[in-house]
């Protein structure tokens, strides 16, 4: 397919490491770049991107998949309204195996608990209209990608006028915690690799402060080899320079003010608030809930359950992983208790998180 | 998980687009975009169109790499 085949030429994916050398050549001391993002993560192992780079850029990856992210607090909320009589949970495929602290929504559907998983949040919409006598919840979790579209799906149950669609949200917005992480001493981030699709929506525009500021230089950049191998090759540059600016290598796609419809669609149902991230604790104003005037549609407010206390599993170190501090082969779990098949953590039940994508491609 | 998949407009109904790529088809809506037209590459996420690809950027982007492919550039 053009647009895609394109963007992955060998020949010139040669090229491009070439001219990375280059920019490094002069250059002694490490650079670290970190991404925040799953698809990154997983693209960086699936093409070995690591190997291809000189010795002195290392590759660190950050906060970058939602289903990671999410606290085992809400998991277990998910888990209480699973077993709620009447409701009927619907999710994208990944929270369903996110342990909690005692069950996992999948252990749930195996005692009987209704819970589907669906591609869309409009196909949960469409499950509560065909399905009036059950309340049907959707789990919100994910960043400015992702959000818009439950967004999308509360506006579009109020227009049905269905009074038995509810979404339980943990969705969260991606520049706090790279600030966070940018102030962070014991990492040194030298270099932002900053999410595609997330950018699609918030506009380059957005990581402004974070190179004017706090002195970062941050590239919007694509998921195909050459996509990433520019990406690093524009942030090499600038920071042998010691430059730090917004540049975007996936204009394709990014605009500098982002999508200002979705944006607009997200801010009508949603406000910031704040909310913890697995790893790096609380961070002011990096939630989205769900607006008073749309608490209808809000499962927290409308269908009160019972949550346990919160427990961690023992000895799980994804909350460094998320932080880049460790590397998955450093966690004693790692492929001995913890596994896709049988994760202990988070960072390896999606195919994005960092353990998983360790798992499958490491060495 | 927001893994976004760029597609190609076949048809457009009531707001709601349907969209093809090697062979897969799915049904996207266009609350999100504007001017999308039979044709256009769009970026699909669960479930809606978030954004249109920019063919002239794209073109500019690989025009950028067959640059790089063209110069002899870099130690041997
Ligand atoms: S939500 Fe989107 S931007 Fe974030 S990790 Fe997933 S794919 Fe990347
Ligand atoms: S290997 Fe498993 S237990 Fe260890 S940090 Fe990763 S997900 Fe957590």
């Amino acid at each position: 397919m053009k647009y895609s085949s394109e963007f992955r030429d060998p020949a010139v994916a040669k090229k491009l490491i070439e001219q990375i050398g280059e920019a490094v050549a002069g250059f002694d001391g490490q650079m670290t770049l970190m991404e925040v993002c799953g698809t990154h993560t997983m693209a960086i192992y699936q093409h070995g991107i690591r190997a291809l780079l000189p010795k002195s850029i290392r590759l660190i990856s950050g906060p970058g998949c939602p289903v990671c992210v999410t606290p085992v607090s809400y998991v277990d909320h998910a888990v209480a309204l699973a077993r709620r009589p009447g409701t009927l949970i619907t999710t994208f495929g990944d929270m369903v195996r996110v342990p909690g602290s005692s069950s996992s929504l999948q252990r749930e559907k195996a005692r009987g608990a209704d819970v589907r998983i669906v591609y869309s949040p409009l196909d949960a919409v469409a499950l509560a209209e065909k399905t009036p006598e059950k309340q049907i919840v959707f789990l919100g979790v994910g960043f400015e990608t992702t959000t818009p579209t439950v967004a999308g799906a509360i506006l579009e149950a109020r227009r049905r006028g269905l009074s038995n669609f509810f979404a339980l949200c943990a969705n969260k917005t991606i520049p706090g915690p790279m600030a966070a992480l940018a102030g962070d001493p014991e990492l040194k981030v030298d270099g932002y690799i900053c999410p595609a699709h997330v950018s699609a929506i918030i506009g380059a525009e957005a990581y402004r402060p974070l190179a004017e500021q706090l002195k970062v230089p941050c590239v919007v950049t694509g998921f195909e080899p050459l996509d990433m191998l520019q990406g690093v090759l524009m942030l090499a540059r600038q920071i042998v320079a010691g430059e730090a600016r917004v540049e975007t290598q996936y204009s394709r796609i990014v605009k500098p003010g982002g999508n200002p419809k979705a944006r607009a669609i997200l801010e009508e149902v949603f406000e910031p608030c704040d909310t913890a991230w697995r790893g790096i604790g609380v961070i002011p104003q990096s939630g989205l809930k769900i607006r008073e005037s749309y608490a209808a549609f809000d499962a927290e407010r409308q269908l009160p359950v019972a949550v346990e206390e919160p427990r961690e599993a023992k000895g799980c170190m994804c909350g460094e992983i998320l932080k880049g501090k460790v590397t998955p082969t450093e966690c004693p779990l790692f492929r001995q208790a913890c596994t896709p098949e049988n994760p202990i953590g988070a960072c390896m039940v999606s195919s994005e998180g960092t353990c998983a994508a360790e798992y499958k491609y490491g060495t | 998980m927001c893994l976004g998949v760029p597609m190609q407009v076949k048809s457009i109904a009531n707001g709601i687009a349907v969209c093809e790529i090697d062979g897969v088809r799915r049904e996207a809506s266009l609350m999100m975009v504007e001017g999308v037209e039979v044709g256009d590459f769009v970026l699909i996420h669960a479930g809606f169109a978030i954004e249109k690809l920019d063919e002239a950027d794209a073109e500019q982007t690989l025009q950028l790499f067959r640059e790089v492919l063209a110069s002899g550039g870099g130690p041997a």
